[in-house]
């Protein structure tokens, strides 16, 4: 595995974050009837910086859960790996609720599909909008990210790796070579 | 992690690892089971038979809605209304419902051993939901998650397991796997109701409840078996009550921090008085509620190893 770019640095990733958090904002013309979801495990952290950066602007508290997804996959009968699960942490009710849905690298949109179904066991929420901090493309189902940190075209034989200070040494975006 | 096994028998060469791994994994499924909609798509396709040769509600209803809450196709089997009644010998049985394309074989058999039979003769992964007076795996590890859920950790806790050891299949599973956690392991009863010998597994032996209660810090109360003939080993169920049973006055008296565990059934009066079962030491409800987030975990755990 060879580092072949950093493609976002810390303080990058800042001003990012700023600029979703904005965009978030924009859309949805204010934060009232929003709720952040991050998806395990980059996707929890980054959620929790928007929060705090939303609640900055606008100063409104929004509810925040994490959502583990792996239960709905759809690669359990490949049997070739057992995946590790762990506990959804959503404590308040998503049914008529906006929900942005957090993730860091939107790939084959797999992960993204399972964890639309596990949110619609939960409630019946009013939308679900996707925010991503890196779209790499090589899409197999038909997801579309509602907000992009940075578009990142990327080969199969590349692999993007978000570092966050909460489980990494630092945070930065890397494109790495794993041919 | 994967479990290192294909089957769960019992607890006595289940490694720790394994143990912490269902117990951990079962912490996801605790969660599900408070949701509006309890099911979770995992186990689609997967298809789950209940053979039960022995009368069971909470163990069959506990696992068959383990089942339908990971979408898994089950199917149940009961002596009462099958052909072993005509005569069909039980590995011909096995055989012919093994020929319908089964992943997952749930067994409760009144002869020890039969679990491991059963590996021999399928290609099923076998879980065993309780054999004669061997072991009863899935109990244990409800009542370990329970203990867990309570008071943080196993490791160093003094707990100890009461009544009629020398007919509970649940006292072995506990022994064995309690020990494998760490835990301090004693039982309590009248000598007709231990095995001869049992200190040998490494637990402490009390022949008085009131040094159990104040010694412990959990007690695990089982059922005196009056279908398994129990009776022929104490004089009187009263006279049992009278040195064995737990009254809130002794719980009082002697230990006000203690925890009280109970696999169900039961018998009001006799093991446990009203009082205690419906107190504030015990968490009897509780168990039952894990114990379907347990076996999501070992049906999960099991029907999704990489083949």
């Amino acid at each position: 595995m060879k580092i072949k770019a950093t493609v976002i640095d810390s303080v990058g990733l800042q001003r990012t974050i700023t600029r979703l958090a904005h965009e978030i904002l924009e859309k949805n013309r204010g934060a009232k009837n929003l709720v952040l979801i991050g998806i395990r495990t980059r996707g929890e952290f980054l959620a929790k910086r928007l929060k705090e950066k939303i609640s900055e602007i606008e100063n409104i508290d929004l509810p925040f859960g994490v959502l583990d997804a792996t239960l709905y996959r759809d690669d359990f009968r490949m049997r070739l790996k057992q995946p590790e699960i762990s506990v959804t942490d959503i404590k308040f009710d998503i049914s008529e609720k906006d929900i942005i849905l957090i993730d860091d690298v939107l790939y084959t949109g797999r992960t993204v599909r399972a964890a639309l179904d596990a949110l619609m066991d939960l409630g019946r929420p009013n939308s679900i909008q996707l925010c991503v901090l890196i779209d790499r493309g090589h899409r197999q189902l038909p997801i579309k990210a509602d907000y992009v940190g940075k578009n990142i075209p990327t080969s199969i034989n590349e692999e993007i790796k978000v570092k966050l200070k909460e489980v990494d040494e630092e945070d930065a975006v890397y494109l790495v070579d794993i041919s | 992690m994967s479990l290192s096994t294909k089957h769960l028998l019992g607890l006595q060469n289940l490694p720790r690892e394994d143990i912490e791994l269902i117990l951990d994994t079962a912490t996801t499924f605790r969660e599900i089971l408070d949701r509006p909609i309890k099911k979770v798509p995992t186990l689609t396709g997967t298809t789950v038979v209940n053979l039960f040769f022995e009368n069971s509600t909470r163990t069959r209803i506990s696992f068959e809605l383990a089942q339908k809450r990971l979408s898994a196709d089950t199917v149940n089997f009961s002596t009462a209304s099958s052909s072993t009644k005509k005569g069909e010998t039980f590995k011909d049985t096995v055989r012919n419902i093994e020929a319908m394309k089964i992943d997952i074989i749930v067994v409760r058999h009144q002869s020890a051993g039969v679990p491991t039979f059963l590996t021999r003769i399928s290609n099923a992964s076998i879980i065993n939901a309780g054999d004669g007076f061997h072991e009863h795996p899935t109990q244990a590890l409800l009542d370990f998650y329970s203990m867990k859920e309570k008071l943080g950790n196993i490791e160093g806790k003094k707990v100890c397991i009461v009544g009629d050891i020398a007919h509970s299949r649940v006292a072995l599973s506990n022994i064995y796997g309690l020990l494998s956690l760490g835990a301090k392991v004693s039982v309590c009863g009248p000598p007709t109701m231990l095995p001869r010998s049992i200190e040998n597994l490494g637990v402490k032996l009390y022949h008085d409840i009131n040094s159990a209660i104040k010694e412990n810090e959990i007690l695990n109360v089982l059922r005196i078996q009056l279908e398994r003939d129990a009776g022929n080993t104490i004089p009187s169920l009263r006279e049992y009550h009278k040195y064995f049973g737990i009254t809130k006055e002794r719980l009082d008296k002697y230990n006000k921090d203690i925890l009280i565990l109970h696999p169900g059934p039961i018998n009001r009066g006799v093991e446990l008085t009203s009082e205690v079962a419906d107190g504030e030491y015990q968490i009897i409800l509780d168990q039952v509620t894990n114990g379907v987030a347990v076996r999501m975990a070992v049906l999960y755990l099991l029907g999704t190893l990489p083949s």
